[in-house]
């Protein structure tokens, strides 16, 4: 069925292509368009004002399938193949609530701190739009499935560090909405899975192909809403990672900025200090990363900043951003013309959300430990900051170390070789930690090894350089002259004696590959 | 455009209504009202004058004797080898296409319903059981999804429109044996009370081919009533099924909300919209429920309860004691025999509650203080669950598209072309009370009332077993006589609507007839009942249908 409503819904409509340069209202202020090094003025700027920023972030669950019917929930699958008349939705269809979606909501709802809605329920978000099939989107408005939550984070030591906790405003469940995918030049995609289509539109020179598809329709989402608690650019990132983190951590979805699996849009707005009124406040979207979270908010922030300062304040309009990361600017993608009106109601389709206290109780006991325990115990084991922040960013790296020390290893040394070589070692390799095949009792042990003075720190590692394997071979074939003669006799068996002793001289160290090689053209035989 | 319309014979009156362009809905009106002074409608009243008698004649019309289960006596026949599901198919779209030029009934006939009943005959011949409704014609309401069939709600905006799958209620017909042999003619997306509002083609009522056959099933309450299929499904929102079923003289069964799978229900107002049958008697309407009730996964607002067998709370006329209904209360609804009510139709009812009380039943006058309520509550709720379902009708992903220069003046002239007047209208009061501002006053006070509705009906049904009411205030009306005042269409719906503001079962009987400018019409008698109790309005119906005096 899937293939046979594919060409119904790939689609497409026209569009008048819109001049570039209409969208891109150039910063009038001279301090903000010199924004190179944007974070370095940040401190100078925030004398005399303060910014506000709140984060809303969606993150996309890893359910197998999606919120309300049973399609997978995948990527990068053909378009339009993960569809069916629930979310394409056709005449007649209805939603299904997916249970697992529920699990993962009470899931980061308790790993926030919130309280959770025993009854919640869903509504539909009404708006017109052509990657929105049913003309609204299921979401939960009034009664959200928890409230009032906080996330505490530890700022990067590099940017003065510091202890922070944020609220959290809410956290409900929602659906994605498709993608949309806009082809210029008449067949730009010819060739890709869109080229199925069998007819288009295309009312005058200046249109565009708009192709719809539906992969992402009714793919589950939680959407966090902070307070607006955060005041620069890192504590708004530090933000962001935090809940990527969580959300990792939890297991409810890959968390991954530049995949798009968690997203967030942020509201800035500066006021003078000491004024208790807040400014009029901006939305910036469109940032893949952290990094470019912090670059985007400071660049706002100074771009405000220096309205206020050449009494142009008025200038600040209510509207949306998008961070262009070519440019290093935020851009006007389009003025919010008043309130939209999304005529929320209860959804029909769907009963009330009731979650038993039992459910809850069970999720919450199985809860992993989250980040920020997990930095308050290492900063309790005495590790400094710089440390904990990094052993604590990624769970299987924490794991690692967790069962290090668990094997006995000093905690000191156990972290740097985690920080030091191995962390070196994996980027190099492009390796996760789990890969690793040294495992944390052979560390623990090659740790307590150089500890008790039986091995140096040096001897620790492997010896790979070819030119010392080389007067290593040397050595070895100079002090066993008999057996060298031997071998040139004709005892190849011999091969395996020399390899032996020069894995005996270094104590096991060496690599054994490279040395069986080098050996092996030593004594001629490649 | 007038001719075509009008009341040439089109046994395809899909294809036909798809030659045309879109349909200005002041052009159509007017063909409405001016209708008898075309060329056509002298074509038109010859055809009613004759019409009329021979469909009053048809055998699915029980006039002189007690009505029988015409889906027993096929399964009988069948199963004793008398009759071949072929021969029954074969009958019924027979007469399915004498009558269809008068009635106009049919959005589409199946063109594969001889070759599904060759199947059932193979299966029969083969020792299988096809199920309970082997080689039973059946029509669908054309707001039901039909894989093989196209589905359009009545409305332009669904022109051709083939959906990928049946809705549950179609499914499990199928899987029963039923012979689906086509889709029958709606008010666009069941908003309306007439068939008018179809996007498409009027629908007569057989027995008075100038009247309407009432809505927004009208078009399978009408194919019943003229013999054209054994049974039918069709959709109940505020009275959709019951009032066409009075019109046209047959029974009408709205089961509780949630008692039928609403999946592959086109929409219109989901918290009140209700899949239920069509039939000529209590029996058939009994065992179309067998098929279709019961969960569905796919369906979140459908009820796990056990499905009885609906058969078994019926008891042949023969083995019926001297008073079948002693020791049971009635209570008749005081609000709904008073003023606005026709006083024929009002004596009607009252004869049928003497006969319920001879049966032995004791009926008391019982009085719903927010009846009245009820009307303008409803139609703000359905008005706005309409806007928010029909927000999927926007020309992207299937039905005619209008191009346009941009996305937004794509939706306005697909939209703007694609729905009727009753339909925008429905959009546009439904959009306002939900919008910012006023969605207090309307939606939520709405709401309110409906709780006291609900309230309402569950003191009452306390005291009395069945509650009674006339179906609807007046027997069918003229065509064309209500087009163009829709707040009196909209009254039509006072008996109703209330039912399903309160998600109750409720049956729709055939009690009587009265005689309207010539023409004898019936009149039904609406029984109400507790939640997921259908059981026993069937059966309390069922008594009722055995024993009335024949008309």
């Amino acid at each position: 069925m899937a293939v046979g409503s594919c060409e119904s819904i790939v689609l497409l409509y026209s569009q008048p292509r819109i001049p570039r340069s209409a969208l891109q209202i150039r910063c009038s202020s001279s301090l903000a368009s010199k924004q190179a090094s944007s974070s370095s003025k940040i401190p100078s700027a925030l004398q005399d004002f303060e910014a506000v920023i709140g984060v809303e972030t969606h993150v996309q669950l890893g359910t197998a399938t999606k919120a309300f019917c049973g399609c997978l929930s995948q990527y990068g699958a053909q378009p339009n193949s993960n569809v069916c008349p629930v979310c394409m939705g056709l005449p007649g269809a209805l939603p299904v609530l997916n249970e697992r979606v529920v699990d993962f909501a009470v899931k980061l709802g308790l790993a926030l701190n919130c309280d959770l809605s025993l009854r919640s329920k869903f509504d539909r978000k009404q708006y017109f739009y052509a990657d929105l099939p049913k003309g609204y989107q299921i979401s939960q408005f009034d009664i959200p499935i928890a409230r009032h939550g906080s996330i505490e984070v530890d700022l990067p030591v590099e940017y003065g560090g510091g202890h922070r906790k944020f609220g959290i405003t809410r956290v409900h469940i929602e659906e994605d909405a498709g993608k949309l995918v806009h082809a210029g030049g008449g067949g730009r995609l010819s060739g890709s899975p869109y080229s199925l289509v069998t007819f288009f539109f295309s009312s005058c020179c200046f249109s565009l192909l708009v192709f719809v598809d539906l992969n992402r329709a009714g793919v589950p989402l939680l959407e966090i809403v902070s307070e607006p608690d955060m005041r620069t650019g890192i504590e708004a990132a530090e933000y962001a990672a935090e809940v990527a983190r969580v959300v990792k951590c939890l297991g409810i979805g890959s968390g991954s900025m530049a995949e798009g699996s968690l997203r967030c849009d942020v509201n800035v707005s500066v006021r003078p200090r000491g004024q208790a009124a807040f400014g009029t406040k901006v939305e910036i979207k469109n940032m893949n990363s952290c990094a470019a979270m912090h670059r985007a908010i400071d660049f706002e922030i100074l771009r405000q900043v220096a309205l206020h300062k050449e009494g142009l304040e008025s200038k600040i309009v209510q509207e949306t951003r998008l961070w262009e990361e070519g440019s290093q600017r935020t851009v006007t993608m389009r003025a919010k013309e008043g309130l939209a009106d999304y005529r929320y109601f209860p959804e029909p389709d769907l009963l009330e959300l009731v979650l038993k206290q039992e459910q809850v109780d069970s999720i919450n006991e199985a809860l992993p430990e989250l980040p920020n325990e997990t930095r308050r115990r290492y900063e309790a084991l005495g590790l400094s900051m710089q440390d904990v922040l990094v052993l604590a960013d990624d769970k299987s790296v924490s794991e690692y170390f967790d069962s290090t020390l668990e094997q006995g290893a000093d905690m000191k040394m156990a972290a740097n070789w985690i920080m030091g070589d191995i962390t070196a070692y994996l980027k190099t390799e492009k390796l996760s930690i789990s890969d690793v095949k040294i495992s944390p009792s052979v560390l623990a042990e090659l740790v307590s090894l150089i500890k008790d003075g039986t091995i140096s720190g040096k001897i620790g590692k492997e010896i790979s350089d070819e030119a010392e394997i080389a007067s290593l071979v040397d050595k070895v074939l100079l002090e066993n002259p008999k057996q060298l003669e031997a071998f040139k006799k004709g005892k190849t068996k011999l091969q395996g004696f020399f390899e032996g002793q020069v894995m005996r001289s270094t104590n096991g160290r060496v690599n054994p590959i490279l040395m069986k090689k080098v050996v092996a053209q030593k004594l001629g035989l490649s | 455009m007038a001719s075509s319309l009008g009341a040439q014979a089109h046994a395809h009156g899909y294809g036909q209504a798809q030659a045309h362009g879109y349909g200005d809905a002041r052009s159509a009106r007017f063909f409405r009202n001016a209708g008898d002074l075309s060329p056509s409608s002298c074509r038109f009243r010859a055809a009613m004058a004759t019409a009329s008698a021979s469909i009053l004649a048809s055998p699915a019309i029980p006039r002189s004797k007690p009505a029988a289960s015409q889906i027993s006596r096929l399964q009988t026949q069948l199963r004793k080898k008398e009759i071949s599901a072929v021969e029954i198919v074969t009958e019924y779209l027979d007469r399915l296409r004498e009558k269809e030029p008068d009635v106009k009934s049919f959005l589409h006939i199946s063109s594969s319903a001889l070759d599904e009943a060759a199947e059932i005959d193979g299966r029969l011949a083969r020792g299988d059981d096809p199920g309970p409704l082997a080689g039973i014609p059946i029509a669908i309401k054309d707001n039901l999804c039909t894989q093989g069939m196209p589905s359009t709600g009545g409305s332009r905006i669904l022109d051709g429109y083939r959906p990928p799958y049946d809705a549950t209620a179609v499914k499990r017909l199928k899987e029963s044996g039923a012979v689906l042999i086509g889709k029958t003619n709606l008010d666009e997306f069941g908003m309306g009370s007439s068939t008018e509002s179809s996007a498409y083609q009027v629908t007569s009522n057989p027995w008075d081919l100038s009247r309407v056959p009432g809505g927004s099933s009208g078009g399978s309450a009408a194919a019943v009533a003229a013999g054209q299929c054994a049974c039918a499904l069709g959709s109940d929102t505020g009275g959709s099924i019951r009032q066409p079923a009075s019109f046209c003289g047959v029974v009408g069964l709205k089961p509780t909300y949630g008692r039928v799978s609403r999946f592959g229900l086109m929409a219109y107002a989901s918290s009140l919209d209700v899949v239920g049958c069509l039939g000529t008697s209590v029996d058939d309407v009994s065992l179309l429920l067998n098929a279709i009730a019961g969960h569905d996964p796919a369906d979140a607002t459908s009820s796990s309860k056990v499905v009885p067998n609906y058969l078994k709370a019926l008891v042949p006329a023969k083995e019926l004691p001297g008073n079948p209904l002693a020791g049971m209360k009635f209570g008749i609804i005081k609000e709904t025999i008073g003023e606005g009510v026709e006083p024929a139709v009002a004596q009607v009812v009252k004869n049928a509650v003497v006969h319920l009380e001879k049966l032995g039943a004791v009926v008391q006058e019982v009085s719903l203080p927010t009846f009245s309520l009820g009307l303008p509550a409803y139609y703000v709720l359905a008005a706005s669950e309409a806007s928010s379902n029909l927000s999927r009708y926007d020309g992207i992903r299937y039905g005619p598209r209008v191009v346009a220069d941009e996305l937004n003046a794509m939706y306005g002239a697909s939209r703007g072309q694609g729905f009727g007047a009753e339909v925008k209208r429905r959009i546009l009061m439904g959009t306002y009370a939900l919008s910012a501002g006023y969605y207090d006053a309307f939606y939520k006070r709405a709401q309110q009332v409906r709780t006291l509705i609900q309230q309402d009906f569950k003191k009452a049904l306390e005291d009395g077993h069945i509650l009674l009411s006339p179906v609807a205030p007046s027997p069918a009306f003229k065509i064309g006589e209500k087009v163009l005042d829709p707040l009196s269409m909209y009254l039509g719906d006072l008996m109703t609507v209330n039912v399903n503001m309160a998600g109750l079962p409720a049956l729709s009987l055939p009690c009587g007839l009265i005689e309207d400018e010539g023409s004898k019409l019936p009149v039904g008698l609406q029984l109400i009942g507790n939640a997921f109790e259908e059981e026993e309005l069937l059966r309390v119906g069922h008594i009722f249908e055995q024993t009335v005096p024949t008309w």
